[in-house]
């Protein structure tokens, strides 16, 4: 079994939830998830984000769901970092 | 549906401020619409106060309901409208997600807040009609009893928008009254 540790993910979002609300929804989905965010791009409507999220095991289904539930949309995977168990 | 997934949908859709711009607009239509009922029965003398209660309790619905159905209509069509739009910008479903909730759920609580705020007044400012005529309370003076509730009411909305506007409260709740005060005038001079 192996745990994802780090994620660096590409993700658009609407403008509310702010990125703030945005970051808490992601880190209260795990105890020690620690989410850092950067907008890369803002328009009219949207945000474009660049979010790494580290943790002991990462849950990559429930971030996946918290994302969609948030109105955002999840483009790429930038980077990932899994330790073997 | 949970206080805190109200909440949520509330700030996604920016909703607040149109809750409490209709709350204060349809209160003050409520209340300004009794106000004119009851000082219209006060004029015209030797009024019963069954008459006096059924017609504005009757006024009260119509205009509960009517609150509560075009908000409906009004709200669903552009929260579907803002849905289509962000979808469009997304280009992705959000169907899973709060803003789609928000557009099924948040047309009713504006709807019910645009509908109960007049109801709600309305019956607060015949509440010394009802307790004149159950005999329960002596209420000397029913009319201009009420009439006197009905002024307080939009005073205070007055005052609320003040607040709210970061106007000063007093002059605000003044305008209120002035605004109700010409309106109990000019019933007066057509009586």
């Amino acid at each position: 079994m192996a745990s994802v540790q780090r994620l660096v993910l590409d993700i658009l979002k609407p403008h509310q939830p702010n990125v703030l609300e945005f970051a808490h929804a992601i880190a209260a989905l795990g105890k020690g998830y620690r989410v850092e965010i950067q907008v890369v791009e803002v328009d009219e409507q949207t945000e474009t984000l660049q979010v790494a999220i580290q943790g002991d095991a990462l849950d990559f289904e429930r971030i996946s769901a918290a994302i969609s539930e948030n109105g955002a949309s999840l483009h790429s995977i930038d980077e990932v970092s899994v330790v073997g168990e | 549906m949970a206080l805190n997934q109200i909440k949520t949908l509330l700030k996604v859709s920016h909703s607040e401020e149109i809750m409490r711009r209709y709350f204060v607009v349809n209160g003050f239509d409520g209340a300004l619409t009794m106000l004119g009922l009851i000082m219209g029965f006060y004029v015209s003398d030797r009024v019963d106060l069954a008459v006096v209660i059924t017609t504005c309790l009757a006024a009260a619905l119509a205009l509960g309901m009517s609150g509560i159905s075009s908000a409906y209509i009004s709200e669903a069509a552009e929260r579907r409208r803002t849905l289509e739009q962000l979808e469009k910008a997304m280009v992705t479903s959000l169907d899973e997600s709060h803003h789609a909730r928000a557009a099924i759920w948040i047309p009713w609580l504006v709807a019910l807040v645009n509908g109960v705020a007049p109801l709600l007044f309305a019956i607060i400012i015949i509440a010394p009609l009802w307790l004149a005529r159950s005999g329960m309370v002596a209420v000397p003076g029913p009319l201009p009893a009420a009439m006197a509730v009905a002024l307080l009411i939009i005073f205070l909305l007055g005052v609320f928008l003040g607040r709210v506007g970061g106007t000063f409260w007093l002059w605000s709740g003044l305008q209120s009254l002035a605004v109700a005060l010409v309106t109990v005038g000019l019933i007066y001079l057509v009586g």
